[in-house]
C-alpha cells in the first residue's frame, strides 16, 4: 500500500519500517520462548491479554497469524489442507489456515510456537470456542474460556457479574499454569499501559478526520498489528506515540494518503488480506480514499467503558464484554452513523464475510439504516477473507465501478 | 397406527395445529432450540412452539441473511416476514450459534410480534460460575416473560410444568429405547412424526398421549429379521422424515440420535425437589452438550461412543446442515474418535433439501454394504 502511495507522489510512512522490526523481534521471542523459559499462550484477537503480559505470558495471536497467511497469499493452501482434514470450506478461513497449519508447520512463519495454555475469548464469534477446542485436543495443553454474554441490548447485570468472577478465575488459571502469582501492581501498570496506548491509536486512526485523510483503511490494517498483539507493553505505546506524530506531521504537510483525494468511504468488515493492494489501488485511481473503518477501531471501544478509577482488572470486563461484534445489530447501526459522521464520508464499502458472520449477518440491516438515515451510496463485496478461491476479481471490480459511478453522480 | 394421528397432524401441519391452538385461547411463543426453557413458558400459561424452517422458497428472508447462512435461520425468517407465523405472540432466542445470534437482532428489529425475548445463556457449561450465571439467566427469563406477556409465574406453576416435562422427556427416551431393542416397531417416519410432533403439541395432551403410545409399542411383537444394520445419526435438526425411510430401503435402521429434535431435546431430567429455577439450571449444566456450548473438549465424542456402544450401533451417519459452523467444526474429531474404534461413518451434508430419493438410496446401501 505505502509503495503504492509513493509511486504516486506522497510519502512512505516512516513508521512503516519499525512496525516490521517490532513484529519480527516479537515473533522471534515467541518461536525461541522454549529455550529462555518463557510460556506462551495463544489468545483470539478480542482477548484479555494483558493479565499474560503482567505474567510474563507471550502472547500469540492465531488471527494475526491468519492474516498474515492471508497477506501473503498461502491461505488456499493451507485452507484446501484443512478441507482434506475434514473440515467444511464453509467454515472460518483463519481457523481452517490455522488447524492446517499446526499440521504442517506452514505459512510464512512456519507455524506458531507451540502454546503451553490457551485463551479464547468468545466476544467476537463462537468459531473462537470450536477452533481452540480443537488446539486444546491437538496440544494437549489447558483451555481457558472467558464467555462474554452477548450484548443484544444490554450488558445486563447478570452478565457483568458472570464476567467479573470469570476475571478472577482466569487470574487463577494463569497462576496455576505459570505456578507463581499475578503482580498486581504490575497488572495495574501493564492496564495503563493498554489504556494509553488504546488512546493514541484512536488519536491515530482521529487523524483521518482531516481532509486530505493522511491514512487509509489499509494503513490502519497494517499497523493495527500492534494494538492486537503487544497491548499492555511500553512497546505499543511508544510507537503508536511516533506513529501519531507522523500522522500529524502529514496533516501538518497536507499529505494525502490518496494524491487527490476526492471521495471519502467507510470500509466495514476485516480485511480482504490478499487483496489489500489491489482493492487500495483500485479505489485511489477513483481517488476514494477509505479513511476509516469498523474493524481496526474495534481495538479501542474498550475506552468506552474504561474508568479512570478503580483497578484495571475491575473494568476491564465491560469493555471486552461490550466489543464491537458482541452487540445488537442496532448498536453497530447506531456506531456505524457515528463513523459517517466523524470521518464525513460519501460511501459505505461493506465487505461481506464468508468466514465472520457475527460481523457480516445483519450487514443487510446496517446497509439499509445507513441508507435511510445518512442517504450514501453503499457496495456489499464479498469473500472468505484468507481463501482466495473464494474471490471473484471482475465481479467485484464490476461492484466498485458501478459504486463510484454512484457516487460520482452524486457529488 | 391410530394413536399417532395427533402426532402426525402436528407435525405435518404446524400451521394448522397453531391456529387450533390459538382459536381455544392458547398464547404461543416460538422457540428455536433445545436449550429453550420451555419449562419456564408453559408454567406461564403459554405454548412453546418450535419453529423449523420453510419449505417454501426462500425471498424475503434475502433481504436480510447471506446465502451461506442456514437454511433454518433463512427458513424461519422467512415465515416470520411472509405472515406465516401470525399465530405467535412472540419468540425467545436461547443463545446458540453465530448465526442465530444474529437471526435474534433481525427478527427483532423487523417482526411485529408482542413479545420477544433473548436469552443470553452461558457458553460454557463447566464452571461454578457459569451454573450461576445459568440460574440468573433463567431467573431474568422469568421476570421479562411475566413482564411481557402480563403474567406470573409461580414456584407451584414451575413445578407442576417440570413434571410434565419430565413426564414428556421420559416418555420419549422409553419410546427410544423400545426402538433401540426392536427397530421393527416403529417406523423410523412415525419416530420422527413422534418427536416432531412433541414440539408442537399441546404439552399437557402430549404427556397424556405418549404412555398410550408406549403401551401399543410395548405389545408389537418383535421381528425377527436381525440382517437391519443399526445406525445413529448425528447432527443439528433433522426436519427430513424421508431419510428414515430411505435409510430402512437400503437395509438399515436409526436406533438412536445425537440430535437437536431428537435426544438432546429429551436426555435428562429436571429435579423435582428445592427451587425450580435452579433445577431446570442443572439440567442444562448436565444433559448431553450441544457443538455451540463447552463441557470439555472431548465430551461430544466420548458420548458418541458410549451411544455406539450402548445401542450396538455397526455405523454413525453425520447429518450436516449447511453452513452450520458448531457441527462442522465437529465432524472430523468425532469421526476421529469413531475411525480409531473401527466404526464406519459417512457425512451427509443437506443445504435445504435432501438429494433425489434415488442418488441417496445409492448412497445408503453403498454405507450400509461397508457395516
Amino acid at each position: 500500500m505505502t509503495e503504492t502511495d509513493k509511486s504516486k507522489g506522497s510519502k512512505e510512512m516512516q513508521s512503516a519500517g519499525k512496525m516490521r522490526e517490532i513484529m519480527a523481534g516479537y515473533y522471534i521471542d515467541a518461536k525461541t520462548a522454549e529455550q529462555t523459559g518463557k510460556k506462551v499462550a495463544w489468545i483470539t484477537s478480542g482477548g484479555p491479554v494483558e493479565p499474560l503480559i503482567a505474567m510474563d505470558i507471550i502472547p500469540v495471536y492465531p488471527e494475526n497469524h491468519g492474516a498474515m497467511i492471508g497477506a501473503s497469499k498461502m491461505g488456499a493452501d493451507l485452507c484446501q489442507k484443512a478441507e482434506e482434514m475434514g473440515y467444511s470450506g464453509d467454515l472460518c478461513s483463519y481457523a481452517r489456515a490455522d488447524i492446517a497449519c499446526s499440521l504442517v508447520d506452514g505459512g510464512p512463519i512456519g507455524g506458531l510456537p507451540k502454546p503451553d495454555m490457551l485463551v479464547c475469548c468468545n466476544n467476537i464469534c463462537g468459531t473462537v470456542m470450536k477452533w481452540y477446542e480443537i488446539q486444546a485436543r491437538y496440544y494437549n495443553v489447558p483451555l481457558f474460556i472467558f464467555d462474554t454474554p452477548f450484548c443484544h441490548t444490554e450488558y445486563a447485570d447478570e452478565a457483568k457479574k458472570y464476567v467479573q468472577r470469570q476475571v478472577e478465575e482466569y487470574v487463577i488459571f494463569l497462576e496455576g499454569v505459570c505456578k507463581k502469582r499475578l503482580d498486581r501492581d504490575r497488572m495495574e501498570e501493564v492496564g495503563r499501559l493498554s489504556v494509553e496506548a488504546q488512546r493514541l491509536w484512536q488519536a491515530v486512526l482521529d487523524t483521518a478526520m482531516n481532509r486530505p485523510s493522511p491514512m487509509t483503511c489499509f494503513d490502519a490494517f497494517f499497523h493495527l498489528a500492534l494494538i492486537v498483539t503487544l497491548r499492555g507493553t511500553q512497546t505499543a505505546v511508544d510507537y503508536y506515540r511516533s506513529l501519531l506524530k507522523e500522522m500529524e506531521q502529514r496533516v501538518a504537510d497536507g499529505i494525502g494518503a490518496v494524491p487527490n483525494e476526492k471521495y471519502r468511504l467507510l470500509w466495514d468488515n476485516l480485511p480482504i488480506w490478499y487483496r489489500l493492494r489491489w482493492l487500495s489501488e483500485k479505489f485511489a485511481a477513483h481517488d476514494a480514499c477509505l479513511v476509516a473503518d469498523t474493524y481496526t477501531s474495534s481495538w479501542s471501544m474498550s475506552l468506552r467503558y474504561t474508568k479512570d478509577e478503580g483497578s484495571f482488572l475491575d473494568s476491564m470486563g465491560e469493555g471486552y464484554a461490550r466489543a464491537y461484534i458482541n452487540i445488537g445489530v442496532d448498536e453497530m447501526i447506531k456506531i456505524v452513523l457515528e463513523m459517517v459522521d466523524k470521518y464525513d464520508v460519501d460511501g459505505f464499502v461493506m465487505h461481506s464475510n464468508r468466514s465472520c458472520k457475527p460481523y457480516s449477518l445483519g450487514q443487510y440491516d446496517i446497509q439499509r439504516a445507513v441508507q435511510r438515515e445518512r442517504g450514501i451510496p453503499s457496495v456489499i463485496i464479498e469473500s472468505h477473507m484468507v481463501d482466495e478461491r473464494s474471490f471473484s476479481e471482475s465481479q467485484t471490480e464490476t461492484r466498485i465501478d458501478a459504486f463510484m459511478e454512484m457516487i460520482n453522480q452524486k457529488g | 397406527m391410530e394413536e399417532l394421528t395427533d402426532f402426525y397432524e402436528a407435525a405435518l401441519n404446524i400451521g394448522k395445529y397453531a391456529e387450533g391452538l390459538k382459536k381455544r385461547g392458547k398464547k404461543i411463543v416460538g422457540c428455536l432450540c433445545s436449550y429453550t426453557p420451555e419449562e419456564i413458558i408453559l408454567a406461564a400459561g403459554i405454548h412453546p412452539l418450535r419453529l423449523f424452517g420453510t419449505k417454501e422458497t426462500i425471498s424475503l428472508a434475502d433481504a436480510h441473511l447471506q446465502a451461506y447462512s442456514c437454511s433454518l435461520a433463512r427458513g424461519v425468517l422467512e415465515d416470520a416476514l411472509a405472515g406465516r407465523l401470525a399465530y405467535l405472540d412472540g419468540a425467545v432466542f436461547p443463545h446458540t450459534c453465530d448465526t442465530i445470534q444474529r437471526l435474534s437482532d433481525i427478527w427483532r428489529l423487523n417482526t411485529q410480534f408482542a413479545f420477544f425475548a433473548d436469552v443470553v445463556l452461558p457458553v460454557k457449561l463447566d464452571t461454578e460460575s457459569a451454573r450461576q450465571y445459568m440460574e440468573d439467566v433463567l431467573r431474568k427469563f422469568r421476570r421479562d416473560l411475566e413482564e411481557g406477556m402480563g403474567v406470573r409465574i409461580t414456584d407451584e406453576a414451575l413445578r407442576q410444568s417440570i413434571g410434565t416435562y419430565n413426564q414428556i422427556r421420559g416418555c420419549l427416551s422409553t419410546i427410544y429405547e423400545l426402538r433401540s431393542a426392536n427397530p421393527d416397531i416403529l417406523t423410523g417416519s412415525d419416530l420422527y412424526a413422534i418427536v416432531k410432533g412433541s414440539m408442537i403439541m399441546d404439552r399437557d395432551h402430549l404427556a397424556e398421549r405418549l404412555p398410550e403410545v408406549i403401551e401399543v409399542l410395548k405389545e408389537r411383537v418383535p421381528s425377527t429379521d436381525t440382517a437391519k444394520k443399526r445406525i445413529i445419526l448425528s447432527g443439528s435438526i433433522c426436519d427430513q422424515p424421508d431419510i428414515y425411510t430411505i435409510f430402512e430401503k437400503a437395509g438399515g435402521a436409526v436406533v438412536w440420535d445425537d440430535l437437536c429434535t431428537g435426544s438432546r431435546y429429551f436426555e435428562g431430567f429436571v429435579n423435582t425437589g428445592g427451587d425450580p429455577i435452579v433445577a431446570i439450571a442443572n439440567r442444562y449444566i448436565e444433559r448431553p452438550v450441544c457443538p455451540a456450548k463447552h463441557t470439555s473438549n472431548t465430551a461430544r465424542g466420548e458420548r458418541l461412543l458410549d451411544a455406539v456402544r450402548k445401542h450396538n450401533a455397526q455405523g454413525v451417519v453425520f447429518l450436516l446442515l449447511k453452513f452450520c459452523d458448531p457441527h462442522a467444526f465437529d465432524y472430523p474429531y468425532l469421526k476421529g474418535f469413531l475411525d480409531r474404534e473401527g466404526i464406519p461413518s459417512m457425512l451427509l451434508e443437506i443445504e435445504d433439501q435432501l438429494p433425489s430419493e434415488g442418488q441417496l438410496l445409492t448412497r445408503f446401501e453403498t454405507f450400509i454394504h461397508m457395516l
